[in-house]
């Protein structure tokens, strides 16, 4: 298997070391080595939950810087829905297109319109007859990544729809093509506009089973001063959103499921509260449920760790953009059949670190740490490196750390042996002040 | 570990209902770690909370005992709770005791026994009124 490209990296001068990132990360992927924080590649899921929490901005997302876009002779910007949500005071899209044709993009092409055509996709798709539900949104690929490593039974679930920034790639670089057709294919570069690192790892892994359409993919916030400047000195746009509410939408958590026009769902955004809900989910049937929304964010796609506002404030903002849009302008003609080339490869299971590929041995290894974690303190300090005495003990018998890292189980040897010193001193003591010792104490001085 | 293979033992607390479950989200990881087949893991995790839930809704708590062999997992869950008066009453899909409540939060739709006998190879129950009730249940691997 191709090894998993990662879009959370680490500072190294700047971590300290500290637990902030060890005791946040949903799927135990980090631990302290040498005073500084390292990524367990294989568990990561991209989420940026460490790179909310670290005090000392030493977690950063990977992504590509603007100047990167000068290779290209025509460039696309695909502006996410959750950019819309970052201005103050914007009474209208127009305003953030035009900017980003003011800023060096040739044309601009709005995810939003893609969303609302995989929104009529996945209306299609629940009418089919003898499905798996509930259905759950393929939008995030941090989901995507936790349901294959971690919820065997529920990848068939999985939409198999491309998510639409896949979606709006393709069609961007068609319709450049078309219009310009005295550029060649390479010569046109899509620039996604995102708020997420997780969006960059889904491009960089190419989730949608073969090369993404998608050629760069900038960071909301890198773009969001540049383009303030420019939509600052706008008077009148030239140019017109075409999405509706309902591609807007998908920029906060819920916005998908309305778009599905069935009651039958439910939307769960926070990384915690996800795990919670698909655990639910593959314990219990739910038979009511038809759809269901995971947002690794808090909020949705507005409170990714690349955006520029508040998500609740940016979510405010949507909700007051979106009054006056059409529903969803954005239909495929007919609303009929899902095209081929929307369909996303199905997801499969890979177990993120089983203990080993023989069960006994493996059994062999859980007894162990059974048996390591009666002796551990259960304080979950983390000063060991790993984010709980569980973790701790896996670790050892993985042969990842050695048990004297363990503080409190140092203390005690510490501890013990003072008092063997103690005792010793006591002994040499009770020797020198005995009648006789005049005898014995160069033996016990020796000694 | 010894031949009789690796235990988990769990404590299921009767007063917290929001921690109902967490046993069998344990459970779960730990035989994800085992690399037991996804269709094993699912059919443990369901009858380890419906049983969790059970104790919890109707006998106040008790304890869930996880035996895993390489071949075979037993679950032995054991509660000092009111007894199940009539046991094939109860396995009917539907019935159920559990109060008002109760049913307000989603549970007591009767799915519990009938669940944990659907999903695993071999189920028994004993049961005594005023006593308590013991349930083992195994899932071929």
């Amino acid at each position: 298997m191709m090894e998993y490209k990662h879009s959370v990296s680490l500072d190294v001068d700047k971590c300290k070391g500290c637990t902030h990132c060890l005791k946040r990360c949903p799927t135990e992927a980090i631990r302290i080595r040498e005073g500084k924080a390292r990524i367990h590649s294989q568990r990561c899921i991209d989420c940026g939950e460490c790179i909310r929490v670290c005090p000392y901005k030493a977690k950063k997302a990977t992504h590509d810087s603007l100047e990167a876009m000068e290779q290209f002779r025509y460039k696309v910007a695909l502006p996410a829905p959750s950019l819309y949500g970052q201005f103050d005071h914007l009474s209208d899209i127009d305003f953030v297109l035009q900017g980003l044709l003011d800023m060096g993009f040739d044309e601009v092409y709005e995810v939003s319109k893609a969303a609302e055509l995989v929104s009529g996709y996945t209306r299609q798709y629940l009418r089919r007859e003898g499905l798996k539900k509930p259905v759950i949104s393929s939008a995030c690929p941090v989901i995507v990544r936790l349901i294959s490593m971690r919820f065997p039974y529920l990848c068939e679930n999985v939409l198999p729809i491309l998510p639409p920034i896949e979606i709006a790639g393709k069609l961007a670089k068609e319709k450049a093509l078309s219009e310009h057709p005295e550029l060649a294919a390479e010569e046109i570069g899509i620039c996604f506009i995102s708020p997420c690192p997780a969006k960059v790892s889904y491009v960089k892994n190419s989730f949608a089973g073969q090369k993404s359409n998608i050629d760069l993919v900038l960071s909301i916030s890198d773009v969001y001063f540049p383009l303030v400047s420019h939509m600052n000195k706008i008077i009148v746009p030239e140019v017109s959103t075409d999405s509706g509410m309902v591609g807007v939408s998908w920029a906060v958590a819920g916005g998908e499921s309305t778009a599905v026009f069935n009651d039958r769902y439910l939307a769960a955004d926070g990384i915690e509260n996800v795990i919670r809900v698909l655990d639910q989910i593959e314990n219990a049937d739910f038979p009511e449920l038809e759809f269901v929304e995971l947002n690794a964010c808090d909020g949705g796609c507005v409170g990714g760790v690349m955006t520029v506002a508040n998500p609740y404030i940016a979510k405010a903002r949507i909700q007051s953009l979106k009054r006056y849009l059409p529903v969803s302008p954005n239909l495929h003609p007919g609303d009929g059949d899902i095209p081929g080339e929307a369909a996303m490869p199905p997801v499969e299971y890979a177990p993120a670190s089983p203990l080993s590929k023989d069960r006994k041995e493996a059994m062999r290894m859980m007894a162990d740490i059974q048996d390591i974690r009666k002796e551990l303190p259960d304080l979950d300090c983390g000063s060991c490196g790993a984010p709980t005495c569980a973790a701790f003990a896996e670790d050892i018998v993985r042969g990842e750390a050695c048990a004297d890292e363990c503080v409190v189980f140092m203390r005690m040897i510490f501890h013990d042996y003072i008092e063997k010193r103690k005792d010793a001193a006591q002994v040499k003591e009770a020797l020198r002040t005995q009648p006789h010792s005049k005898d014995i104490r160069p033996k016990c001085e020796d000694g | 570990m010894t031949d009789a293979g690796i235990n988990f033992h769990f404590d299921v607390d009767g007063e917290d209902f929001s921690s109902a479950g967490a046993a069998s989200v344990e459970v779960k990881k730990n035989l994800r770690q085992l690399g037991f087949p996804p269709d094993v893991i699912r059919k443990v995790a369901i009858a380890m909370y419906e049983g969790e839930i059970n104790m919890v809704i109707h006998a106040n708590g008790g304890t869930a005992d996880v035996f895993v062999l390489p071949d075979e997992i037993t679950m032995v869950l054991r509660d000092q709770g009111p007894g199940i008066a009539d046991v094939s009453l109860a396995m009917q899909e539907g019935f159920s005791t559990a109060r008002d409540n109760i049913r307000s939060l989603g549970f007591g739709a009767g799915m519990g026994l009938p669940n944990m006998k659907k999903y695993t190879d071999a189920m028994e129950i004993e049961t005594e009124l005023g006593k308590g009730t013991k349930i083992v249940m195994r899932v071929k691997v």
